[in-house]
């Protein structure tokens, strides 16, 4: 059973790797040129090994054994070994530097191909994947790829070519010798494979402490206010003190064996030299298989070059299996089914020539929808909702069997607890989500022939929570169009009401937002995404107010924004406070995704339902 | 750099013996791990040249045991060094996290959570990373360093003049480069920061980018940016490629010394093959040893920012502290306030309160109205001694709360934060915060004062349900109500609740207040609301405008008399319905 588990998973890791490697198609024939430099350079490193060797073979014993002494033979083999190690230096430093590109440019592809994608995931995957996962892929995980690409792969690469090299010379030089290193390598290996699985697997655990500690970290941090104020210090140290312990426990143990890998290995490749050097000694005095001195020194030397790599590359292994799962993550972002649009109704801007819509291209606030066959329907903002059914999960249900609808300029409003599923009515209007059942007709047509694009262009939404992005003010009002001309900005602040606030900004307009817009109240912010939606000038309006507390002078400044910005404008609202709705040609009430009552202010309050309960304070609104 | 060295130090405890021990035991290795060649070379020389067996088994049997406690001593340094980084880090991360409960608001403020997070986790990582390796290197590489270069000396003197002329041709190499490289990687981490946030406010403003349809320029702002990593690294990368050319240069240099003046030795007779071979072998040693110390100053340079910002968490000033003889017992929950005056960075001339005198007998209730920014939460916060005053003081129970033990003074204040907080666990276990020891009928009276327990009870797991991170699985309501009854828990004799009944409904709210008015007519309550119909039954209701008291009296009083609470009655009164 094991067994199995074990050979699937590295039959996974295998095409991991190989997809991984793939992405280095694009700079293959660079990636192919650092290959061959590397090997004409590990060639290099071979000769260089042998050379110590020739040199007391070819040159010293001789004039030592002839007594003469014309140093010109070895001053000419002294140059030309100069000229092959400046060789060598050149190949190596060449292959180093014409890989920076490559691993810069993959990672820069992985990058990019990744928050390509981000850009076209549906809802779904935000909603079902935690902001620090998503955030780990373009840190961490890119992070170790690089280490993976840029420095192990190549160490890898060199490592095997060079072992491969330095075998064939050592079998070429003395078999018996190289059975002797092949013995210690064995052993080496089989040392590293034992220590290299028992430090994976105390570096998992140790990995799943330190996130325990840091998500420890974190919540206690931010909540330190309210461990003060609580005077929760003491249990809070204890806690944290018991988790620290045991972090420092499992992080002791994953680098004692990570750390003791090393000097185990360099000392292993000592015992090799010392070996050959014992074996070959005694072979060279009882005359055994032809081993001379010099043959001796370069063996002992080649023996150096084969332990080395063998070293570097299971000390590479460790990280190698970190980036891969770095990597997997990464291709499983990568290959997330993206957003399906099959639209094929566009948005486009028209005119009216004798009562008869003319598609033109500039904009003359007036809009039409145009089908596939170049028909032309007038965009007025009639939302109708027919028997639609919709659920997040699978069985279920967020609304069941709801219908409404909006004829142009009137403002409908929804009310009821939270996960009575008010908001999903615009997540369903947008096409954040697709509808289970029935059908949402946006002047008569289905909106699931409309591109979504388009879609989305032709409402003005503000949704619950108001996200900012760092710049000036200016551009997030302008974030939907960022060509707009100062005075519409202006005029759009004016009307969401956030003109007098941003004036009173230290730079007006141009004040820097940081932080999601943190040094601005909540009130501020939300007036902020008022103008934001204002500047669109869209013809039909979501509001899904703010469920947060704000004072009564700010509030009443985002209601009127409110008001301005749903004149004449199909609306729907998604109300939070009761003072929203009353002025609403209709209100639906909603529980458990149905609605149960509608109509106007008045005619609900007749009836004293649910709506007279809300209203008068019986129930919670959130 | 030295002072945070010997913090550091004073932080190992337990583990200074290891720390010691770990560069002795590293330095045992390499010195054994620099003499087993040097055996080996004697071996060649008398035992393989000679053709003499019992040499070449003398010498082997010595070069065996050489190593093998090379191997055993570098190995043991190796754990050693493991135990050490990680008790470092231990303690490093308990002392910081100590310190920050020792924190007071004002402290807190000036950090941020975040930057005290990255403090806690990503800069105690990497300053351990750096330790764990300092100490197996700080002393082995020059120990390495020395031990072959007088093994060099030793063998051939003359010979070893190359590693003198070599070596600071190394350091300097090293130390060009990385000051080059350096520049680039800093403002590489810059460049990074910035891709986070870019893909930070896209993933968290993603539906903003959807209904927008603004995914085409989110990504032209991405590819700017990764663009430029792709630069800076490139650069910061082709800069660090000249280490390798530097260290092969100087590697080759020597050997062709070596050969070129070793063999003229040999025949002149002063040297010999196997001295040859070995002082081969320890030029590797040498130039090895040299490349590891400009590591280290590189490394050293790398961790030092870190370090830096660990000790400066470490260093923080705590600004409150206990007084000498405390008051251990707060009498009752009188509140008075005598000519306060407050800023939160402690300048007379920025202040967000302004001459605050009021008076709350016990069991009384306040209400606090007022627009954003007027001071309402500043002026609460100074009850439970968050903040000091700049000016006048602040009474509890008659004395002065400077006076008080902090702990005492919070366990009978107990205050209800704006930003609501619970942690992850069960709800037992986040209303047994405010007092550990409450029976589970205390904590049942507590819910049902909070008008909590019906639904904790309605739920299938109870009060043993989980509660997730921020406690997102309950409504914003329910929060605000556990986190009254985590405070009611703790018995208070004053209660404050900082604008923590917004999103609870007025029906319920009343509720609440009613089971207050009966069963806790002791405790002092101080009310900071939006809604005149949470605060209008109180027996004092305080306006606040920009810091200063606009109004100070009861319901009828105010409505009589001040002009912002007229106003924001009038503008409530025509949207809401009393009840």
């Amino acid at each position: 059973m094991t067994n199995h588990t074990m050979t699937t998973r590295h039959h996974l890791d295998h095409r991991l790797l190989k997809r991984l490697l793939r992405q280095i198609w694009p700079f293959r024939w660079r990636a192919a040129c650092v290959l061959v430099l590397i090997i004409l350079a590990n060639l290099d490193t071979v000769i260089n090994s042998l050379y110590i060797g020739l040199l007391i073979d070819k040159y010293i014993q001789p004039m030592l054994a002839s007594g003469s002494h014309d140093f010109t033979p070895l001053m000419l083999s002294l140059m030309t070994m100069s000229c092959i190690y400046l060789f060598g230096v050149v190949v190596s430093f060449l292959s180093e530097y014409l890989m920076i590109p490559v691993t810069q440019g993959v990672l820069k592809n992985i990058r990019d191909k990744m928050f390509v994608r981000l850009q076209h995931l549906p809802l779904e995957y935000f909603d079902n994947n935690k902001f620090g996962d998503i955030m780990s892929r373009f840190t961490n995980d890119t992070d170790t790829l690089e280490q993976m690409i840029g420095r192990s792969l190549p160490n890898v690469i060199t490592s095997i070519t060079m072992i491969i090299m330095v075998v064939i010379t050592m079998i070429y030089q003395s078999f018996y010798l190289t059975l002797v290193a092949a013995g210690v390598i064995g052993v080496m290996m089989w040392v590293s494979a034992m220590i290299l699985k028992r430090s994976g697997r105390y570096f998992v655990i140790h990995q799943k402490t330190l996130g325990d500690v840091n998500g420890l970290i974190e919540e206690t941090i931010s909540g330190q206010k309210v461990i003060k104020v609580f005077s929760h210090e003491r249990e809070a140290i204890r806690d944290f003190t018991r988790l620290n312990d045991k972090l420092a426990l499992n992080n002791q143990r994953a680098n004692a064996y990570a750390n003791v890998l090393m000097p185990i290995m360099i000392n292993f490749g000592n015992l090799q030299y010392i070996l050959i050097g014992i074996i070959g000694g005694i072979m060279a005095v009882n005359g055994w298989g032809g081993v001379s001195l010099g043959l001796i020194a370069s063996f002992m030397y080649l023996s150096r070059n084969l332990s080395r790599p063998i070293s570097m590359v299971s000390q590479q292994l460790n990280s190698i299996v970190v980036a891969l799962a770095g990597a997997s993550r990464i291709f499983a972002l990568i290959d997330e089914q993206p957003e399906e649009d099959n639209g094929q109704i566009t948005l486009v801007n028209a005119k009216k020539t004798h009562g008869q819509l003319q598609e033109t291209r500039a904009h003359t606030g007036l809009w039409a929808w145009k089908k596939p066959d170049g028909q032309l329907v007038e965009l007025e903002g009639d939302v109708r909702f027919e028997h639609v059914t919709f659920s997040y999960q699978p069985g279920k249900p967020v609304l069941n069997d709801v219908s409404f609808y909006a004829q142009p300029g009137q403002k409908i409003a929804f009310v009821g607890h939270t996960g009575a599923g008010k908001t999903t009515i615009t997540n369903l209007l947008n096409r954040f989500y697709d509808i289970d059942a029935g059908t949402i007709l946006y002047d008569g047509l289905d909106i699931k022939d409309i591109k979504k694009a388009d879609l989305r262009r032709s409402l003005g939404i503000v949704l619950q929570e108001t996200n900012l992005f760092t710049g000036s003010v200016r551009d997030n009002i302008a974030y939907g169009k960022p060509l707009a001309d100062w005075s519409a900005i202006e005029a759009a602040a004016k009307t969401a009401n956030a003109d007098s606030f941003i004036q009173h900004l230290p730079q007006g307009y141009q004040t820097k937002l940081e932080g999601d817009g943190s040094d601005l109240s909540q009130g501020q912010r939300q007036l902020l995404a008022i103008a934001r939606a204002a500047l669109l000038d869209p013809p039909v309006m979501i509001l899904d107010e703010a469920t947060s507390s704000i004072d009564t002078r700010t509030e009443r400044l985002i209601q009127e924004g409110m008001d301005n910005l749903m004149a004449g404008r199909t609306t729907l609202v998604i109300a939070h406070r009761l003072s929203t709705v009353r002025q609403a040609r209709a209100i639906m009430v909603m529980d458990h995704g149905r609605i149960i009552e509608s109509g106007s202010h008045e005619k609900l309050m007749k009836q004293k339902g649910v709506y007279y309960q809300l209203y008068t304070g019986a129930f919670e609104l959130e | 750099m030295w002072s945070q060295i010997k913090k550091i130090w004073q932080l190992l405890g337990e583990y200074q013996k290891v720390t010691i021990l770990t560069p002795f035991l590293a330095v045992l290795g390499a010195g054994a791990e620099t003499i087993a060649p040097l055996l080996m070379a004697a071996m060649i020389d008398q035992g393989v040249n000679t053709g003499n067996l019992q040499q070449i088994y003398w010498y082997a049997t010595w070069t065996l045991l050489f190593s093998l406690l090379g191997m055993g001593a570098s190995a043991w340094a190796a754990i050693c060094a493991a135990r050490a980084g990680a008790g470092m880090a231990k303690n490093v991360r308990a002392a910081m996290y100590a310190r920050i409960q020792d924190f007071s608001f004002r402290n807190i403020d000036k950090f941020s959570p975040a930057s005290l997070i990255t403090r806690m986790t990503s800069d105690v990582n990497s300053v351990q990373n750096a330790f764990s390796i300092l100490i197996r290197m700080a002393v082995r590489a020059p120990a390495s360093l020395f031990f072959s270069l007088v093994v060099a000396f030793i063998l051939n003197w003359r010979l070893a003049l190359i590693f003198l002329v070599l070596a600071p041709v190394i350091i300097i190499g090293m130390y060009f480069i990385s000051t080059r490289a350096h520049p680039h990687f800093k403002k590489l981490f810059k460049i990074y920061d910035r891709l986070n946030l870019v893909v930070e406010e896209n993933v968290r403003g993603v539906r903003v980018v959807k209904t927008f349809v603004t995914q085409r320029r989110e990504i032209n702002k991405f590819h700017t940016v990764s663009d430029e990593i792709y630069q800076e690294f490139s650069l910061a990368e082709k800069i660090l490629a000249a280490t390798s050319p530097l260290m092969e240069i100087c590697t080759y240099a020597s050997i062709i010394a070596i050969a070129w003046f070793g063999s003229h030795f040999i025949i002149e007779g002063t040297f010999t093959t196997g001295e040859l071979i070995s002082l081969v072998n320890y030029s590797m040693h040498i130039l090895m040893s040299l490349m590891m110390i400009s590591m280290m100053m590189v490394m050293l340079v790398m961790s030092r920012a870190a370090l830096e910002r660990i000790c400066e968490v470490l260093d923080e000033v705590v600004d409150l502290v206990n007084p000498e003889h405390p008051i251990k017992i707060v009498p009752d929950g009188r509140v008075d306030f005598a000519c306060v005056g407050f800023s939160y960075v402690g300048d007379r001339r920025r202040e967000c309160l302004q001459n605050i005198s009021l008076h709350v007998p016990s069991g009384q209730t306040l209400g606090i109205i007022g627009g954003t920014g007027a001071g309402k939460t500043s002026l609460v916060q100074l009850i439970p001694r968050l903040y000091d005053t700049t000016q006048g003081s602040v009474r509890v129970g008659g004395h002065d709360v400077r006076d008080y033990d902090l702990k005492a003074l919070r366990d009978s204040v107990a205050m209800v934060l704006q930003k609501n907080v619970l942690f992850s666990g069960t709800i037992r276990q986040n209303l047994r915060w405010g007092n550990p020891h409450a029976s589970d009928q205390e904590m049942i009276t507590a819910c049902q004062q909070a008008q909590i327990h019906d639904f904790i009870v309605s739920l299938p797991a109870g009060y043993d349900t989980q509660v997730e991170q921020g406690g997102t699985n309950f409504s914003g309501g329910q929060r605000q109500r556990l986190c009254i009854a985590r405070a009611l828990l703790k018995q208070p004799k004053v209660l404050i609740l900082d604008d923590s009944t917004s999103a609870v409904d007025t029906k319920t709210e009343g509720l609440i207040r009613g089971a207050w008015k009966t069963q806790i007519p002791n405790t002092t309550i101080i009310i900071i609301a939006q809604r005149i119909l949470s605060v209008q039954q109180a027996d004092q209701i305080l306006v606040l405008d920009d810091g200063q008291i606009s109004g100070l009296g009861t319901h009828e009083q105010l409505l009589a008399t001040n002009k912002i609470y007229q106003e924001v009655y009038a503008s409530q009164a025509n949207q809401e319905v009393t009840s």
